[in-house]
């Protein structure tokens, strides 16, 4: 079974079409699609505008493959449930979100995470049509959060000076990073 | 009697939005041991997911709707007053905005953790967050320097 899902806050009709045309177009496939207040109304997927958070967990759980916006809900419930993922970001462009902050996220996101990126509908449908034994392999589930931030929240609330590992001297210097 | 005071656990108000936002604010979870904490979110089907600890909901508000806005603001300055809490912590977005401004004036400490989604910037509500937050981080460190905020990590 696949899963798509674009959250609930704002329409994503490019995402629903292009997985509904390949879902009609590829026989025995099943979709479940969760498409928020999107206009397009798909005719091979099984479609809710919105799943409540139980029915939500249990159709993510039952899927082999998520198709998704990239929303950090969806990432990381995919990553803590060890599902393949493919994620395609929003463009602030064609007003599918406020600002094109979906793509920083996937630029920045590391590659061992095995998350796969479809920067528009010709990769969407490239990913979708890969077979499953030629996708990237899944990490092990998520371990806690990094000990740094939780070891500082903690103090924080301790009332202890909270002790950053990382702090930023001179931040009018660019800074290389490596994703 | 300053024994007994000091070894009360501590009162925190945790809030986030429906969505990443608070599939973040769960990952902070082991950071609040010994801790009571009220969360705060704005969908009725998350109180399955504290683990039976006191959970309440808001509405939910986009940034467009003057009314709706204020209505949200509203409902968390109540919850402020009512719960006075030590620590307001937040990951987003709109009501973990509210939260973090009606904590700090009421005489909370208060976190304001910005979205992992937030890459390259820091988000809106975050931005607005700053003068009210006394711990103003990124879970970036490029966004870090670029913001003044500080970094110790991310919820990945």
């Amino acid at each position: 079974m696949i899963f798509v899902t674009v959250g609930t806050q704002l329409p994503f009709d490019r995402l629903v079409r292009t997985v509904d045309d390949w879902a009609g177009a590829t026989p025995g496939i099943r979709g479940v699609a969760q498409t928020g207040p999107s206009a397009y109304a798909p005719a091979n997927l099984e479609t809710f505008a919105f799943l409540a958070p139980q029915k939500f967990d249990l159709y993510f759980q039952q899927a082999d493959l998520i198709v998704a916006h990239a929303g950090m809900g969806t990432i990381l419930t995919a990553l803590q449930l060890k599902k393949r993922l493919i994620v395609m970001p929003r463009s602030a462009a064609l007003q599918e979100h406020r600002s094109d902050h979906q793509f920083d996220t996937v630029r920045h996101l590391p590659h061992r995470l095995g998350i796969q990126v479809a920067e528009n509908e010709h990769e969407l449908l490239h990913l979708l049509e890969m077979p499953s034994t030629a996708t990237p392999a899944v990490p092990d589930p998520l371990p806690e959060a990094s000990p740094d931030l939780l070891n500082t929240i903690r103090h924080f609330i301790d009332g202890r000076k909270p002790v950053p590992r990382f702090t930023v001297e001179r931040p009018e210097l660019p800074l290389t990073v490596s994703s | 009697m300053r024994k007994l005071f000091r070894s009360r656990r501590r009162r925190v108000l945790a809030v986030a939005s429906r969505g990443g936002h608070w599939v973040q604010l769960l990952r902070l979870l082991p950071a609040f041991d010994n801790c009571n904490v009220v969360y705060v979110s704005t969908d009725e089907g998350y109180r399955d997911q504290v683990d039976g600890a006191p959970f309440r909901t808001l509405p939910d508000a986009s940034r467009w709707n003057k009314l709706a806005m204020m209505r949200l603001a509203l409902c968390v300055a109540w919850l402020v007053i009512r719960y006075r809490p030590m620590v307001v912590i937040s990951t987003g977005a709109a009501p973990g905005f509210f939260a973090v401004v009606f904590g700090k004036v009421l005489g909370a400490r208060t976190i304001w953790l910005d979205s992992i989604a937030n890459a390259e910037k820091m988000s809106l509500s975050g931005e607005k967050a700053k003068p009210f937050a006394d711990l103003w981080m990124t879970q970036w460190p490029q966004v870090a320097a670029r913001s003044g905020a500080s970094y110790s990590g991310a919820i990945l």
